[in-house]
């Protein structure tokens, strides 16, 4: 598997970073011109493992492996179509020649961040289907937000790379759409001829949830302007950059721990383990589908809806609509497969 | 990283770069003895382990806020009133709340230095003919989508090169290059109000006076405050319609006419500019509804400034401002009783001079930014006819 904790878990692994390379010096990657046309019905994978930490706290890799296996074979298995293994479903994602970036979410610190052992799984597989490793970057905005969150940052080399834009800055130029006008990360812009987005699954005091779509934030250098008015419509419009939205092949948003409340610092008294993963290629309806798990977690803990507290994620139905088209939102469209 | 050396308020030439002058200007402060730094005086300092160390020198308690449950916070600062969680930041991107306390990362974290002539504020009133020493951090509490200096305004603090530069520095270097005052300009100096009070503290202890150049989104208690140590103020009155300030703005209209207001019950002199832009704020009803306005809340003597628009960031697909548009306003403004309402951005034009109201001759001829003639007396008096101009003319 390949390996990117940090060191002050338990890999103790001292391999020294290399010297560092002229990140993003490589060419402008170019984006296909054209969107591929929204499908009638979007599919979203909903695979569950109870046992996914056996007895302990601690979650066991080789079930997490197992578990991200049959997501993707999920996703990728439909009704009439025979039934591949995991790498070859990968393969519809990532192939050799592709310079793949993994964008995580670490803003919760080791409480709520993406799993690193999620992104090791993701990272062999794309290998077993023909990526470089070298070609591979696991990516958000800062560094050492990174490795609170406990991945280790590793730059140059022949093995994943891993480090937040700190170390390579936005784009000068802003790239603008609708009410968002921002400087991307040169890891986006540089770095990734293929995007695949790894959320969490968390509520979000302001935009009521962050998943896929509120992952984006990330990826530029003002978030704080957009998080008036519920982010709505601001996240849709990011969305709609053609620098992210040519890119994102896949959602895969860890819902391991998710939080049900109180987002989106980590707060464990409001999270809960969902041990569940959900993925799509379809944000939006990825995004509409996780925010129905919190309502019925908030249900269950007898707290009220997102829209009797005034934070429904209107957003989500922005990004459906007809000016932004980016998925759907609406049940009827949307296929949830659990896993 | 773009490196943009001076945060361009106009497309005057600029003799320095920030970090050369920079560097020049405070090693010979040292050498002239003003290199002791004391402490600010409105900030608490943070334990240095809570951020890297060239993090923590420019990371102070914020002022202006209030605590509430769940480690959040709410922002008192500006009409905004963010409600921040822990490990967030405000709207402005540099205020940040670390486990239910307020800080701000921007106390002497300098991004654009330069000296400019005070009329480049523009003020026109205001000891005209002297330089300003002019400062900025990172950060804005609005996104004008027209904002001349983005790069900086609309960036996070580590996002953009800066230099530490205390309060007492910024007066020693304003002192070295015999500028009379020190202009928080640029970008949004709300959103570095303690680095501003300090500094107006330190400034006035040597001798330096303190203007600002300001959006005017203010929460009263702050403005009084923080504005209430400036010796004056020029407030961006960004249009008259509140659909315009959220629209363009991502702000309000009415705290920044309160503001205006309560900057003339607090003495203040104050001039107003307002950037045209066609087809946004350029309606004459408009011009005629904010003269009558400031007349009548103001008065007669606010100076005026209808300045013209260069296409950029967010509106690049918009034209220049036609200089007809700009004289139409003026001759609204007039119409309604203003006295002095001129017209920016337009090199050699004529109402980029000061003329008495009462016998209508030339007081202050303008060559660009600079004052070319100034014929107003020591008492602030006409020297034909002893008409009383209003602002501070003299040092």
């Amino acid at each position: 598997m390949t390996d990117l904790r940090g060191p002050t878990r338990r890999n103790f692994l001292t391999q020294c970073l290399t010297g560092a390379v002229a990140l993003g010096a490589g060419p402008i990657l170019r984006a296909p011109a054209e969107q591929p046309a929204l499908a009638a019905k979007s599919r979203v994978v909903v695979a569950r493992d109870p046992q996914l930490r056996g007895t302990g706290t601690d979650i066991d890799p080789r079930r997490l492996e197992a578990l991200l296996d049959r997501a993707i074979q999920a996703l990728f298995n439909r009704d009439h179509a025979a039934p591949e293994n995991a790498i070859a479903a990968w393969r519809r994602i990532a192939g050799p020649g592709d310079t793949v970036s993994l964008k995580v979410n670490t803003l919760g610190g080791r409480g709520i961040s993406t799993n690193v052992d999620l992104v090791s799984a993701i990272c062999e597989r794309l290998q077993q289907a023909g990526v470089k490793a070298s070609n591979i970057v696991v990516w958000d905005r800062g560094s050492e937000e990174m490795e609170r969150a406990g991945f280790r940052i590793a730059v140059g080399g022949d093995r994943v790379q891993c480090y937040g834009t700190d170390r390579v800055d936005y784009e000068d130029d802003l790239s603008a759409w609708g009410s968002v006008g921002s400087r991307l990360s040169k890891i986006l812009t540089r770095s990734s001829s293929v995007l695949i987005n790894l959320p969490v699954l968390k509520d979000h005091d302001g935009a009521g949830v962050t998943i896929a779509l509120k992952n984006m934030y990330g990826v530029i250098h003002n978030p704080n302007k957009y998080h008036p008015n519920g982010c709505d419509p601001y996240i849709a419009d990011l969305n709609m950059l053609p620098e992210i939205r040519s890119r994102m092949k896949l959602v895969v948003c860890d819902a391991i721990t998710a939080m049900y409340e109180g987002g989106p610092g980590f707060k464990p008294e409001h999270s809960w383990k969902a041990n569940s993963l959900l993925v799509s290629q379809d944000p939006v309806a990825l995004d509409s589908t996780g925010w129905q798990m919190i309502e019925r977690k908030r249900a269950e803990m007898g707290l009220k809806t997102l829209e009797a507290d005034k934070r429904a994620p209107h957003y989500i139905a922005t990004a459906a609509d007809s000016e932004h088209r980016l998925g759907h939102c609406d049940p009827s469209r949307i296929a949830v497969v659990e896993a | 990283m773009k490196s943009k050396s001076v945060a361009a308020e106009n497309l005057a030439d600029t003799p320095f770069d920030r970090r050369s002058f920079l560097k020049c200007a405070l090693a010979s402060g040292a050498a002239l003895g003003s290199g002791k730094l004391a402490a600010p005086a409105a900030a608490v300092p943070i334990a240095s382990s809570a951020a890297t160390q060239s993090d923590a020198q420019f990371t102070f308690e914020a002022r202006f806020y209030e605590k509430l449950p769940g480690r959040k916070i709410r922002c008192k600062l500006c009409p905004r009133e963010c409600i921040v969680g822990d490990k967030e930041r405000g709207y402005c991107g540099v205020r940040e709340n670390r486990g239910g306390t307020y800080f701000t990362l921007v106390h002497s974290r300098v991004c654009a230095a330069h000296i400019d002539p005070i009329e480049k504020k523009p003020l026109f009133h205001y000891l005209p003919g002297t330089t300003a020493f002019s400062i900025a951090t990172a950060g804005c509490n609005v996104n004008c989508k027209f904002c001349q200096n983005w790069d900086i305004s609309q960036s996070r603090p580590e996002e953009i090169p800066a230099e530490y530069i205390s309060p007492h520095q910024a007066a020693a270097v304003a002192q070295q290059y015999n500028c009379p005052t020190i202009a928080y300009t640029y970008s949004e100096p709300v959103v570095f109000a303690e680095y501003l009070m300090d500094t107006a503290d330190a400034g006035h202890a040597a001798g330096v006076r303190s203007i600002v150049v300001s959006n005017g989104y203010m929460q009263h208690d702050s403005l009084v405050e923080a504005y209430g140590k400036m010796d004056a103020v020029k407030i961006d009155l960004k249009a008259f319609t509140e659909s315009y300030y959220a629209k363009v703005v991502t702000g309000q209209l009415k705290p920044v006419l309160e503001t205006l207001v309560t900057l003339r019950k607090m003495g203040k002199w104050n001039e107003i500019v307002y950037l045209v832009i066609p087809t946004l704020n350029d309606d004459e009803t408009e011009f005629r509804g904010l003269a009558a306005w400031i007349k009548a809340n103001l008065g007669p003597d606010v100076p005026l400034h209808f300045t013209q628009f260069h296409p950029e960031y967010l509106l690049k697909n918009l034209p220049i401002t036609p200089v007809p548009t700009l004289e139409r306003a003026k001759a609204i403004a007039d119409a309604e009783g203003l006295h002095y309402v001129y017209i920016g951005n337009v090199p050699g034009h004529p109402a980029q001079n000061t003329y008495c109201p009462q016998c209508r001759k030339m007081l202050v001829e303008r060559v660009g930014f600079t004052a070319s003639q100034m014929l107003i007396r020591k008492d602030s008096t006409c020297p034909f006819c002893r008409h009383k101009i209003p602002g501070i003319w003299h040092a």
